[in-house]
């Protein structure tokens, strides 16, 4: 195959443009360096009204806005999804890994839920805590300073609560509770489970005179046009192009290998145009790879050379291992008070008000980690599927289900807006048996060696997700409602969600101090190989019971001024 | 690889699409496939655009069978001062889940078949020429699963009109009519400021005051927002 060599020279290549990719960026390029960002999908502008699905109405889509051919219903703004043609994976044995992906400028921060969560110092010292995982070569006073700084350049609404592993930031406002959060405020507190304002990354109140402030739909998954809330292109690169960052943007770009020289130094990437199928090669001093924890790990396992035989940056064989996601649960309710309430709007920001961060002590626990839950329902917008089993409900009230004619009017009224749910999100342990490493029998449409996975759950994560549909049920009953469904047993792992669904897979270049058990050093700097750098999750050693965002972007922000430092220092 | 995986596999790949949706036969005129996609602008990319091209230019139904879904459409929720089946596109809608999820396919037509079957055996008649009495006798018989069975446990009648029903539904209260009719209040900007109080004081809640203290200034909203250093919001 021919390959083009683009003769221009950068000071850093950044492949992807997610929220690591984005950060670095920013830092980066305003920093005075010339920067490529190589992004595989397509350029992409919440503002662009070709590209916009924000505001659209059901009936704008002919399909009613169902998930056929995006997984979250047509207005969901990931290019991608579990499943893309001719981007495969595999897996071994009975491994059931789902990797999601989303091929477009800004990644999946545009459609996320923006909660926004730091870590607390407990989370990077678990093993010390319980002996299981490892420790992070760091603590919480290392990377606290580049919280902060995200708090006041993104802005994330919460509310100061002294909770020593659930820190406090640099807040704006949060919303007032929507009925149903007033119920579970009730529930859970009823129960013993704290509850507090949620803390998500949308703007209620004025960050600065570039961005909008939210106006309230209720659709930050649609990714918002007046950029009220945190997507990486609206908030870090589009502001950094502004700002007069020298940026050259390579969208439709298929990073394959981190190329490299003699000495066995990055000398820039390969990547193949998506358009023209042809093979390009850019040269920079620096890479930095923040393409997803499990992509960045495929790069660097399909970088070998005769200088790094095992892949680039695995002369641990640790590239690809400790992958882990959080763990989810969830559990649908009925709240009898609530029919044929009144109808007003309550979209609200595009996610919950409130929350229950972890707030138990897993020492008298069967189970070594936490989880935090996450709370939805509400008069939303009708889409396809509102009006499925119209009237299930009315085998509560002994009347029968089923028919047809005006009465289901009646029903659709009386209901609507009547069923809640809870969603837990906890912390699994990484382990070294649970990996993605490269499939040596198959290539994806351009011809790279895909992913295969390994990934098995332990007892620790379904005991966990037991523990959650316990407290579920016993919130539920103490809002005043009635499960629906059946509560899932143990035949069904109690309703755990298979591994990569939450969609926060990391830790497949973990950071550490020692090369033989570790890949980047705490400046997420490949141990192999001083010029390269990894940015998004896949340096986390531990997940957390919290959402990886934030930390990304505090670790990406503390990375890129390690960076600017070396490149003073000369060192690249 | 199932038809729904072959089917988008065909759709998104470099494959002619001339085979595809073998049970929907008869084309579309290449002006409404263009007006179709005019209609329906709602921030595509280039692929999925193709997708819907592609199911917009293949029509799943008979005129006939178009005909007798909006009847039974119709008798599911007859027409009121918002609106009707008919102004809220239902059978259009019907059509097009029929091929975006083509295990619908099959079902949906061999219920319409057993329909006209049975208003033959019963009253010599196809469905849509019996008189509205005639129609609600067979319509009663499945309308109602039974209670004791679990939902795939039901009968082939009742899981198709549970489908068919379903679709209906959602039809009509996705569409501009029924949005209207349900009184769905959002989707256009505002400043969300809690629950009126009202509805509070009808289910005896109310914000605690610290909680509320807590909570957004909606007047100061446009203010930037300035911090002291221990991360006290001052503006």
């Amino acid at each position: 195959m021919q390959i083009k060599e683009n003769l221009k020279e950068y000071d850093v290549i950044i492949v992807g443009s997610g929220a690591g990719g984005g950060m670095a960026s920013k830092i980066l390029s305003e920093a005075g360096l010339k920067i490529a960002i190589v992004e595989a999908g397509p350029f992409y502008d919440p503002a662009n009204p070709d590209q916009m699905t924000q505001m659209k109405w059901a009936y704008d889509s002919p399909r009613r806005g169902a998930g056929t051919t995006r997984p979250f219903g047509d207005f969901d703004q990931a290019y991608g999804g579990w499943d893309i043609e001719g981007e495969p994976y595999t897996q071994k044995g009975e491994s059931e890994f789902r990797w999601f992906r989303s091929r477009m400028l800004g990644g999946r921060t545009n459609h996320w839920g923006r909660i926004s969560l730091r870590f607390g110092p407990e989370d990077f010292k678990k093993k010390s805590i319980d002996g299981l995982g490892d420790d992070w070569p760091i603590g919480y006073d290392d990377i606290k300073p580049y919280y902060d700084k995200v708090d006041k350049l993104i802005g994330v609404f919460g509310s100061k609560e002294n909770l020593y592993n659930d820190p406090d930031g640099f807040f704006l406002p949060p919303p007032k509770p929507r009925l149903h959060e007033l119920f579970y405020i009730k529930g859970a507190r009823k129960s013993s489970v704290k509850v507090m304002p949620s803390r998500l990354s949308v703007l209620t109140k004025r960050i600065n005179n570039e961005r909008g402030v939210c106006f309230y739909c209720r659709q930050c998954a649609r990714s918002c046009s007046v950029y009220a809330d945190f997507s990486a292109g609206s908030c870090l690169i589009f502001p950094a192009q502004d700002n007069g960052g020298q940026i050259d943007l390579y969208v439709n770009s298929m990073v394959r290998t981190v190329t490299t020289n003699e000495e066995g130094k990055a000398t820039g990437v390969s990547f193949i145009n998506k358009e023209d199928r042809t093979e390009y090669k850019l040269k920079a001093k620096v890479v930095v790879l923040a393409a997803s924890a499990c992509s960045s790990a495929r790069i660097l396992l399909n970088s070998k050379s005769k200088q790094h035989p095992n892949g680039l940056g695995n002369s641990s064989d640790v590239v690809g291992k400790y992958l882990h996601d959080s763990t989810g649960g969830g559990r649908m309710a009925f709240l009898p008070e609530l029919v044929d309430r009144k109808i007003y709007n309550e979209d609200g920001v595009g996610g919950m008000h409130v929350y229950s961060p972890w707030w138990l002590d897993n020492k008298n626990l069967n189970f070594p980690r936490g989880y935090h839950i996450e709370v939805w329902g509400g008069m939303g917008s009708p889409s396809y599927g509102s009006g499925f089993n119209v009237n299930d409900l009315n085998k509560f009230f002994g009347i029968k289900v089923g028919g047809y004619g005006d009465m289901l009017r009646t029903d659709m009224r009386k209901y609507y807006g009547t069923v809640v749910g809870m969603d837990g999100r906890g912390e699994s342990i990484a382990m070294k048996s649970n990996y993605c490493e490269i499939d040596p029998d198959k290539v994806d449409e351009f011809g790279v060696p895909v992913l295969r996975f390994n990934y098995k759950w332990s007892n620790h994560e379904v005991n966990q997700a037991k523990h959650m549909q316990d407290t579920f049920e016993e919130i539920i009953h103490n809002m005043g409602g009635i499960a629906l469904g059946d509560k899932p047993g143990i035949n069904k792992n109690y309703g755990l969600t298979k591994p990569g669904e939450i969609i926060h897979e990391v830790g497949t270049t973990r950071m550490g101090s020692d090369p033989k058990t570790s890949v980047v050093n705490e400046f997420e700097q490949l141990h192999d190989v001083s010029n390269v750098f990894v940015v998004d999750a896949g340096p986390f050693v531990s997940q957390a019971d919290k959402n990886p965002t934030w930390t990304i972007m505090a670790l990406a922000w503390r990375t890129s001024d390690y960076i600017v430092d070396q490149f003073k220092k000369q060192n690249f | 690889m199932n038809r729904r995986d072959s089917l988008k596999s065909l759709a998104f790949g470099s494959i002619g699409l001339g085979v595809l949706l073998e049970g929907c036969v008869s084309g579309v005129d290449s002006e409404t496939v263009a007006d179709s996609l005019k209609k329906f602008s709602y921030g595509r990319t280039p692929k999925e655009k193709e997708y819907d091209k592609l199911l917009f230019s293949k029509k799943c139904f008979t005129n006939n069978q178009m005909k007798l879904i909006s009847e039974i459409s119709n008798l599911i929720l007859p027409p009121n001062e918002f609106g009707s089946i008919n102004d809220a596109e239902v059978p259009e809608l019907i059509e097009f889940m029929a091929k975006d999820i083509p295990s619908y396919e099959t079902p949906l037509k061999e219920g319409l078949t057993a329909l006209n079957q049975q208003s033959n055996i019963k009253f010599k008649k196809i469905f849509i020429d019996c008189d509205m009495i005639q129609q609600k006798s067979i319509l009663d018989q499945m309308a109602y699963p039974d209670p004791d069975l679990s939902s795939s446990e039901q009968s082939k009648d009742v899981k198709w009109f549970s489908l068919f029903r379903n679709l209906t539904m959602t039809g009509y209260y996705t569409s501009k009519v029924g949005i209207e009719e349900l009184g769905y209040k959002g989707n256009t900007p505002n400043v969300w400021d809690g629950v009126p109080q009202d509805v509070l004081d009808q289910y005896g809640l109310s914000y605690d005051k610290e909680w509320l203290d807590k909570c957004v200034d909606q007047t100061k909203r446009n203010e930037v927002a300035e911090w002291d250093k221990d991360g006290n919001l001052i503006t």
